[in-house]
């Protein structure tokens, strides 16, 4: 515990309760697995969600650049990796919302089937703290720009730190679920 | 006193003070004491609403064939009831009181984060008042506390009720998971120095074993909720076997919170009892690592039980087993504690104060809702007596005469510190006796209804022979818990306008929460005194090391 400031104890803490919240949708998917698996196989584009995927998986490691610059020293630096990890988020978020918008012109929503319920409660809810996570790195870098740009605030970045690693891996386990089991 | 300063981290001058109206002071605190008596506050005013509901059931069900009430308000009213006494009632005011006293026992200036503890409070009151608002837009939820699907669907309950009840329990779950993870950071960083884990009061264990309990078992209810409003707003069939989803799903999922918040409400009320009992016969806790690991099994054990709720639904004799089993094994580390506690008072010199009388009513009552619920463990027995009064006998006898004289422990134990004045003994025994006369009055005999088949959650009952009797006994003894509650309220009012001072350590306890004026600055602690044991207080006043 040591090694852990007061915010991110906190963060840790409030993560175990996210993983258990996620894993309660994650466990109604596999539940209504059968009949979710074919709306998925029908509707998705798994190569293109890939590509998405990717962007916010490299997302992480910017983010784990940008705290090493900024351990270093490098108030640039640190601004500037920030950047390239919110510019990632967002194309991640965008390409969320295009791949929202293709399913609603075909008419894929919660109300259809299984697949829809399961899958926009699922997805959305990740989007959701994607979301969260894009409007604390975007304060963070906000931060940057005031004169007195501290110890207080490296903490935050510790701690927002430990929340968009957490939303990343969740993705890793909603994607395998939800579109490799299908493409493969 | 010693020079010790206070836990690291906490500067005070993060706080600046500021001269404002008294009201604007108390909306916009951050203070762990202040935020701990606005939780109590409000509880204690649902606690009426929710008592008030109670009443006005047991007026419906004095007589047979009654029409005092319509089934439709019937079914509002036990709705609101449930969930107001657990999810406005119960639960916070432990939060209220885990609040006031956590930073205070452990030596902190404040919670760790106070601003997340202020948020906390506003949300969880305004999911409060948001549940409450369903009566004025015209039909408060209906579907019971476990808003069982489908009936709480839209297509049977198409009116707004149930999204209130769902939006309302949505904003206290968040609120509730904030200031665990509050309590937890609070508890990990900021003890006085040597107040290690192994000497943390008995309380500060419950709480933070609670919170733990709290982050695995509310995302739960979150879920689900989640869940529920999609269907209801979205048009999804999660929990509707029309169009491929499952009923029993809900109840999986519900449970997998539910049961652990059966035990999120009775931890910290352990906790209480832990700190009276010792205090009051005067001797150490027997046993104050099996109290505190049999905790930790009682929390890991309470995430596996949760289909034992479910044992009516038939989900075969495996699952049955399995949950009978898991069920039956709780009844271990709880017998462990109740053991714990009947040895601490043996041969001790016990001080009969009222907090003392409800720690021992509390172990009475427990013990009698401990083996009733052992007996929904062997499911055969659960077949017969699901959704018979057995049931709001057997849940009453745990909740009201476990957590709730625990809490009226509590109160007699702590008023001193929050308000610098004494409870009158006098109007207290008085308030223990109505109190728990009433108690077994109005649920004892519900045990008796309940295996004669009357069954709950009915707007009125026929003139079968001796239910009427029962039923009478039972409303009576419901308004002489309504007296006894005057009385507390009464003895609360007279004793903060005259009520004697209660110097720093009326009952000479052990605690750091003692070590500082009644009530505490805003600071709390001048200086914290050393902690070289579980008992700070007792070393301080006997520094050549004699033992109890």
């Amino acid at each position: 515990m040591r090694r852990f400031t007061t915010a991110q104890t906190a963060v840790a803490a409030f993560l175990l309760s996210e993983a258990v919240f996620f894993g309660f949708l994650i466990a109604a998917y596999v539940y209504f697995y059968p009949q979710a698996a074919r709306g998925a196989g029908r509707d998705l584009d798994p190569p293109r969600t890939l590509i998405f995927t990717l962007c916010l998986l490299a997302s992480s490691a910017t983010l784990w650049l940008a705290e090493r610059r900024m351990t270093a020293g490098g108030r640039n630096g640190f601004r500037l990796w920030l950047g390239v990890t919110i510019a990632l988020g967002a194309v991640f978020l965008a390409g969320q919302g295009l791949e929202y918008a293709g399913l609603f012109a075909k008419s894929v929503t919660p109300e259809r089937d299984l697949f829809g319920a399961t899958f926009f409660t699922l997805t959305g809810f990740h989007g959701f703290h994607v979301l969260c996570g894009l409007v604390s790195l975007l304060a963070l870098l906000a931060l940057t720009f005031r004169a007195d740009f501290g110890e207080a605030a490296r903490r935050g970045v510790g701690a927002v730190a430990l929340y968009w690693h957490f939303v990343d891996a969740v993705w890793i386990v909603i994607f395998s679920l939800v579109y490799l089991t299908v493409w493969i | 006193m010693s020079d010790t300063p206070l836990a690291p981290g906490l500067i005070a001058d993060e706080y600046p003070e500021t001269v404002r109206s008294a009201w604007l002071d108390w909306i916009s605190t951050v203070d762990h004491k202040r935020i701990g008596i606005l939780y109590m506050f409000a509880t204690l005013v649902f606690f009426a609403a929710g008592g008030v509901e109670a009443l006005l059931m047991r007026i419906q069900l004095a007589r047979p064939d009654s029409h005092f009430l319509s089934p439709d308000q019937y079914d509002q009213i036990f709705t609101m009831h449930g969930t107001t006494m657990v999810f406005l009632v119960v639960v916070p005011m432990l939060l209220g009181f885990a609040n006031y006293l956590t930073p205070l026992m452990i030596g902190a200036r404040d919670m760790a984060l106070p601003r997340l503890n202020a948020f906390s409070f506003w949300v969880f009151l305004f999911g409060g008042i948001l549940l409450y608002l369903s009566f004025v837009y015209g039909h408060a939820p209906a579907a019971g506390w476990f808003a069982y699907t489908p009936l709480s669907e839209k297509g049977y309950s198409s009116r707004y009720g149930m999204d209130y009840w769902a939006l309302a329990l949505l904003g206290i779950g968040v609120g509730t998971v904030a200031t665990a993870v509050n309590l937890i950071v609070t508890i990990l960083k900021l003890r006085a120095p040597g107040l290690t884990i192994r000497r943390l009061p008995l309380f500060v264990w419950m709480v933070l074993v609670n919170s733990f309990l709290i982050l695995m078992a509310l995302p739960a209810l979150n879920a689900s909720l989640v869940m529920l409003l999609v269907d209801r707003q979205l048009n999804a069939h999660f929990f509707m076997s029309l169009g491929g989803g499952s009923p029993v799903l809900w109840q999986h999922y519900f449970w997998a919170f539910g049961h652990p918040e059966v035990y999120i409400m009775v931890l910290p009320a352990f906790g209480v009892i832990s700190e009276v009992i010792p205090v009051f016969s005067r001797k150490p806790i027997f046993g104050y690592g099996f109290v505190a690991a049999s905790t930790v099994a009682i929390a890991l054990l309470s995430l596996g039980v949760w289909a034992h709720h479910m044992f009516a639904v038939g989900l075969g004799h495996a699952w049955d087993y399995a949950f009978g089993a898991s069920s039956l094994l709780i009844a271990v580390p709880t017998g462990v504690k109740v053991f714990n506690w009947i040895a601490t008072m043996w041969g001790g010199s016990i001080h009969f104060t009222t907090s003392m009388l409800f720690a021992i009513a509390f172990l009475f009552t427990f013990t009698i809702g401990g083996l009733s619920g052992v007996s929904f463990a062997t499911f055969p027995l659960d077949w017969q007596t699901t959704d018979t009064y057995y049931v709001v006998a057997h849940m009453h006898y745990v909740l009201f005469g476990g957590t709730l004289f625990a809490m009226m422990s509590a109160v007699y134990y702590w008023f001193p510190k929050f308000s610098g004045r004494m409870l009158s003994e006098r109007l207290g025994r008085l308030h223990f006796v109505l109190m728990f006369i009433g108690f077994h009055m109005t649920f004892f005999i519900q045990h008796f209804l309940g295996l004669d088949g009357m069954p709950r959650r009915v707007y009125t009952y026929p003139d079968l022979p001796g239910w009427g009797v029962m039923n009478m006994i039972s409303t009576i003894g419901a308004f002489v818990i309504g007296i006894s509650v005057l009385v507390l309220l009464w003895n609360m009012w007279v004793s903060i306008h005259a009520g004697a001072p209660a110097g720093d350590n009326p009952w000479n306890a052990w605690t750091l929460e003692w070590a500082t004026t009644s009530p505490p600055p805003e600071h709390n602690f001048e200086a914290v005194p050393p902690v070289r044991s579980a008992r700070p207080l007792w070393d301080l006043a006997h520094p050549e090391g004699g033992r109890l």
